[in-house]
């Protein structure tokens, strides 16, 4: 049985007309929700197709956001660890500290576009929440944001600069007080105010367009990261890794390089504190051990969900509030299902330990988030070969996890 | 044929509607429980009322005895809420209903468990309202068959739609089971005509963008949205999202062919001290409306 696994050639034409990745994905919303979510799709379609608004985000990306970002070759990190080539994609540079803020300036253009005065947002670790702040207050927009009071306590430098910036950070009490419970207040204010506000939604997560239009504004990482490492070293990568949350980095990352059947892909989930359901956040990495995901419809989409026998969506956790979150991305569970893009998961412990190293040796203090990608590199690089290339998407920086981080010292 | 048991006779008669559908053209107005009361109000003159409850709050056995002191006070259907974890659709009250349930360890098993039981003891129509992940995960073959057999009427999935709901609705109607959709203020006309066509008892339209909960007034613009509603289709139209006081029932009279309450019936239950207390207090609301219901539709015939 040696057929190739891949199939480069389905890959970049999804989601197809009805919002599908495969299987995955799809639009399972309230009625009330059917109509602006079609209108949506329609204005970021005219949006595409218009070449004054491309230009209109890639100077903004430039002037504002800091793009091109740089793909720096970590030289001590990978002396260190004595395998692959490392290179970083410098995401962390980018202005409000990752990569959310691509997907934030397109999606604010397009608010913008429809007339849409007020926009709101989820967040977890607060990056999102941030970027999205940033945008309104750039575009002039009433700004709105959820967050689970969980993660507040644990992000508050990040809620402070919210604030600053002029938006309403709401804190949400129900559930297990993160990331899902944001995204659902942020789902009833939506459908209660769907007339004037448009949901910056800020992952490749919800129903459909939601998980396509987020990815295509992310997918700038990848472009260039395939440019940069061609005119650095020649050649394409062996390995692209980065962590997994709702997926908006790591999809970012890898579609620029789908076609390339050469480059592996790899995702990093939480591997929080056990195996057990609710001990961690690992969605697609199940065959390593960890239990309670199988696909189900969890807000919006059809996709691989931590939850109980009866349907019920599990609590989950991990150090890291960006990827404590219970569903995946839709496309990244059809690229695991096509084992085009492999799936693990790092625990908390190594995460920490990854962002202590990455400190150390490249004087870069990354996020939390980040750092679980890096964990995954600093465990395979001793059995990988000297001369193989390995991209690790650098999607956050660590400030706001400071409190964290000092745990350490 | 000898019936003795209410259950198998029930089946028997779940049976007969099904194997109608399979021989008849879709869309088939077959003959249930719900379109039977739908008649029966149209011939008396009455605007029904639709009750909401959700299931395990506070507990399965509580539901059981509710449920039965609904359709005494005058209930016309009785949904069933179905808790879930995650209730996007949901304001306050029905989502800490939806907690408090999931603590007290209600599944859908459970659930379907107090539909067998009630049906036992009463004609009552009865729906399932659920989000559609726990039925996902139970299968929507087995779902379907427990849902029947166990003698439910109908079933709502709040976040289902018509195009994601294709072998959902053949799974469901094959077992004669009523599908109710949900219409929005936000529908356009071509959509609520798919939602109609898709949809048998009833046609369930959300009063208002936004989530449960009760609300002092309804949107000045709910009778338009109504009668944009009532071109669309020759469904019974059950209004709800916000209805709590008889106030709002009367001026849905003429309007619409139900109301249905929810929240205020869930914090009825909420407040209450006892099961008991709990019956008693849900009753007293169900009657108020019902009341308000049958003099706004009389209304209605004096004023076509």
């Amino acid at each position: 049985m040696s057929t190739p696994k891949a199939t480069p050639e389905a890959a970049p034409t999804w989601p197809d007309v009805r919002g599908r990745f495969g299987a995955y994905g799809g639009r399972y919303v309230p009625e009330t929700l059917v109509t602006p979510l079609e209108e949506l799709e329609h204005a970021y379609a005219e949006a595409q197709a218009d070449a004054g608004f491309h230009r209109e985000l890639d100077f903004l990306l430039r002037t504002f956001a800091g793009r091109p970002t740089p793909l720096q070759f970590a030289e001590r990190l990978t002396a260190h660890l004595g395998g692959p080539q490392i290179y970083l994609k410098r995401e962390d540079l980018l202005h409000t500290g990752s990569h959310k803020i691509n997907n934030c300036l397109g999606q604010g253009l397009l608010a913008a576009r429809m007339g849409k005065r007020r926009v709101i947002a989820e967040t977890g670790a607060g990056q999102h929440g941030v970027a999205t702040a940033t945008v309104a207050a750039r575009f002039g927009l009433e700004c709105v944001v959820y967050m689970g009071t969980a993660d507040m306590e644990r992000q508050r430098l990040n809620v402070y600069r919210m604030r600053l910036l002029g938006a309403e950070v709401v804190g949400v009490e129900s559930g297990s007080r993160t990331l899902k419970d944001a995204i659902n207040e942020a789902m009833r204010d939506w459908v209660t105010n769907v007339r004037t506000t448009h949901y910056l939604l800020g992952s490749v997560l919800g129903a459909h367009p939601y998980p396509q239009m987020v990815r295509d504004f992310h997918k700038v990482i990848g472009a260039e990261a395939r440019a940069q490492i061609l005119a650095d070293s020649g050649r394409l990568p062996d390995l692209l890794v980065a962590c997994v949350g709702g997926g908006s980095n790591a999809i970012g990352l890898f579609h620029a390089f789908l076609e390339d059947a050469g480059v592996k892909m790899l995702g990093v989930e939480a591997g929080g504190s056990g195996h057990k359901l609710g001990e961690h956040a690992a969605r697609l990495a199940a065959s390593t051990g960890f239990a309670g995901a199988r696909p189900g419809v969890l807000q919006g989409t059809y996709t691989y969900v931590l939850q109980t026998d009866d349907g019920q969506i599990s609590t989950t956790h991990s150090i890291s509030a960006g990827l404590d979150y219970p569903a995946v991305g839709p496309e990244h569970a059809l690229l695991a299902e096509q084992k085009r893009a492999e799936y693990t998961a790092v625990s908390d412990d190594a995460a920490l330990d990854a962002a202590h190293t990455l400190a150390r040796l490249e004087g870069i203090i990354p996020a939390l988030e980040s750092a679980h990608g890096l964990a995954e590199v600093i465990a395979r690089a001793p059995k990988m070969r000297r001369d193989e290339i390995v991209i690790l998407n650098l999607s956050g920086r660590g400030d706001k996890d400071m409190d964290i981080l000092a745990r350490l010292l | 044929m000898p019936m003795n048991s209410n259950a198998a006779s029930l089946t028997s008669g779940n049976l007969a509607t099904s194997a109608a559908s399979d021989s008849g053209a879709a869309p088939v107005a077959r003959s249930t429980r719900i379109t039977r009361r739908f008649e029966e109000l149209r011939r008396t003159g009455q605007m029904g009322l639709v009750a909401f409850i959700t299931a395990g709050d506070p507990t399965l056995a509580a539901t059981e005895s509710l449920v039965l002191a609904l359709a005494e006070a005058g209930a016309d259907v009785v949904e069933l809420g179905v808790p879930f974890s995650d209730p996007v659709a949901d304001g306050p009250a029905i989502q800490r209903s939806s907690e408090r349930a999931l603590r007290a360890g209600t599944t859908l098993a459970g659930v379907l468990g107090v539909v067998e039981r009630v049906r036992q003891q009463s004609e009552v129509p009865l729906v399932l309202f659920s989000y559609y992940n726990p039925v996902l995960q139970m299968g929507l073959e087995r779902f379907a068959d427990r849902a029947a057999t166990a003698g439910a009427d109908g079933v709502l999935i709040t976040d289902l739609t018509p195009e994601e709901s294709a072998d959902y609705r053949r799974i469901v109607t094959a077992r004669g089971l009523d599908t109710i959709f949900l219409a929005a203020p936000t529908s356009p006309d071509e959509r609520l005509a798919r939602i109609a066509g898709c949809s048998s008892g009833f046609l369930y339209l959300i009063s208002r963008t936004g989530v449960t909960g009760t609300k002092k007034s309804l949107p000045e613009d709910l009778p338009g949205l109504v009668r944009r509603v009532r071109r669309m289709t020759s469904l019974p139209i059950a209004v709800g999202f916000g209805i709590s006081e008889p106030g709002h029932v009367s001026l849905l009279g003429g309007l619409a062919d139900a109301a249905v309450v929810g929240s205020a019936l869930v914090e009825e239950i909420a407040r209450s001290t006892s099961v008991a207390a709990a019956q008693v207090a849900v009753a007293a609301r169900v009657r108020a409306l019902k009341q308000a219901g049958v003099q706004g539709m009389s209304r209605r015939e004096s004023h076509p």
